[in-house]
């Protein structure tokens, strides 16, 4: 699990880290709806080049990259046959491009952003929401929270799987869903208690 | 200071109410208090009710004077809790933000907080690792981050449940030597017997009830023979 790139700052000096969150953020939102419009293979294709360029500019490993979208390749490889079939390769083409681009461009933003500052954005945007009764700390620690549990929650269902194969029971959903299912949750709990008594969830 | 006034803990079960803790009284003023007893005796929920994450049915429990039940957020600001399981502690991606997370609600200027975080993880040997992945640390330093994290709220109480049971024997011994070392208040909770002996005071837990409470070598000896006859 040490190898997941989230939440793993790469450390430097370069526009993308001085960047102010708040901005790269909403930037980061806006080139991705852009992304998702562009047609055709090429502009795809080139905006997939511009998104490796500012990555390798802002001195993200090619492993972290490599890393973030790997779990998408098998997924990106039946989309890609799927369309190739059904509406031709240039679609297949802006399909995978597209996504390859957002996984690009999301790993360069977690990697250039410490996630304190991304909690102070997130804190200042949820602010609006404030007169609505939200709590903009809150709001930003469950975003962390939600970011710090895909390693936790990973290592849970190997080693249920583990678990369910050392007792030969690795094609029963049973013996690997039910388990993995409860000690998600019994994690969560003792999250919930950590939290707690950190007094996190208490009020100012 | 911790003071159980009668403080009882009962459970909802389907044949009706059930006591996992027997009204219990006890002032501990001891700079170090260790609790040992069987699986499923009651130990947790003893050192849960210092810092509310369970209520009592019964009683009072009090902090430096503060009732748990009705100042708990300022009771909670008092009382550090360490975990058995080093991972579930830590909520943030890197080392030094989960430290800096724990001040968040008090030091709201955000380099004063990094420094802060910082002078907590080299205090605790960590400072090396600042940057580093939560996940990437072995158990032992995991524990340890815990730690920090809790020590920099600057609590006057330290509850640590089983804090050690799951490290390996170096880990163990780095977390105990840390925790023993602190000026804070330390109520621990252990199955580790040697750890328990350097305790001020000691607690044996059985059934529900605090059958013993005395000095370290007599509580060990008390809880030895009691578990084993
Ligand atoms: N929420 C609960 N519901 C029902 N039983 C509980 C609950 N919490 C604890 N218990 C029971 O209370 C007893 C004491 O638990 P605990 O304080 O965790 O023991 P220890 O820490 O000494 O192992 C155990 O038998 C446990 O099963
Ligand atoms: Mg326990």
């Amino acid at each position: 699990m040490r190898s997941l790139p989230l939440g793993l700052q790469v450390p430097g000096d370069t526009v993308w880290h001085r960047l102010p969150t708040g901005r790269k953020l909403l930037g980061l939102v806006l080139l991705g709806v852009g992304v998702v419009a562009l047609q055709g293979p090429w502009l795809p294709l080139l905006a997939l080049a511009a998104a490796l360029g500012v990555a390798l500019h802002a001195g993200v490993p090619a492993r972290s990259l490599a890393l973030g979208v790997r779990p998408l390749l098998v997924l990106l490889a039946v989309v890609a046959a799927l369309q190739t079939w059904q509406r031709g390769w240039p679609v297949a083409v802006e399909v995978v491009a597209t996504t390859l681009t957002l996984v690009v461009l999301a790993t360069t933003f977690t990697a250039t952003t410490p996630t304190d500052d991304l909690l102070d954005a997130v804190v200042r945007a949820a602010r609006v929401l404030r007169p609505f009764g939200v709590d903009p700390e809150r709001v930003a620690l469950t975003f962390s929270l939600a970011i710090s549990s895909i390693p936790v929650v990973t290592t849970l269902f190997t080693q249920t799987r583990e678990a369910a194969k050392a007792r030969g029971l690795e094609r029963s959903p049973r013996a690997t869903l039910t388990p993995f299912a409860v000690r998600t949750v019994a994690h969560a709990h003792a999250v919930g208690d950590a939290l707690a008594a950190r007094g996190l969830g208490d009020p100012d | 200071m911790i003071r159980f006034e009668d403080a009882g803990v009962t459970v909802d079960t389907p044949d009706g109410d059930l006591a996992i803790l027997e009204p219990t009284d006890l002032t501990l003023t001891e700079h170090r208090v260790g609790v040992i007893g069987a699986n499923g005796s009651g130990k947790s929920t003893l050192a849960r009710l210092v810092n509310g994450l369970v209520s009592a049915a019964s009683g009072t429990v009090r902090v430096d004077g503060l009732d748990v039940a009705t100042d708990g957020p300022a009771v909670r600001r008092r009382v550090g809790f360490v975990f058995t399981q080093p991972a579930a502690q830590l909520v943030m991606p890197t080392v030094l933000e989960d430290v800096a997370l724990s001040l968040r609600r008090h030091v709201k200027d955000k380099r004063e907080r990094e420094a802060r975080a910082r002078a907590v993880l080299a205090d605790i040997g960590l400072a090396d690792r600042a940057d580093t992945s939560v996940h990437a640390l072995s158990g032992g330093q995991q524990q340890l981050l815990a730690i920090a994290g809790v020590l920099a709220c600057e609590p006057t109480v330290v509850v640590a449940d089983e804090p050690t049971t799951l490290l390996d024997l170096r880990n163990a011994r780095a977390v105990q030597e840390r925790l023993l070392s602190m000026e804070q208040q330390l109520l621990l909770v252990t199955h580790d017997l040697d750890l328990a002996r350097r305790c001020d005071r000691a607690l044996v837990v059985e059934d529900g009830r605090v059958t013993c409470d005395d000095d370290p070598e007599r509580a060990v000896a008390h809880y030895v023979e009691s578990a084993l006859s």
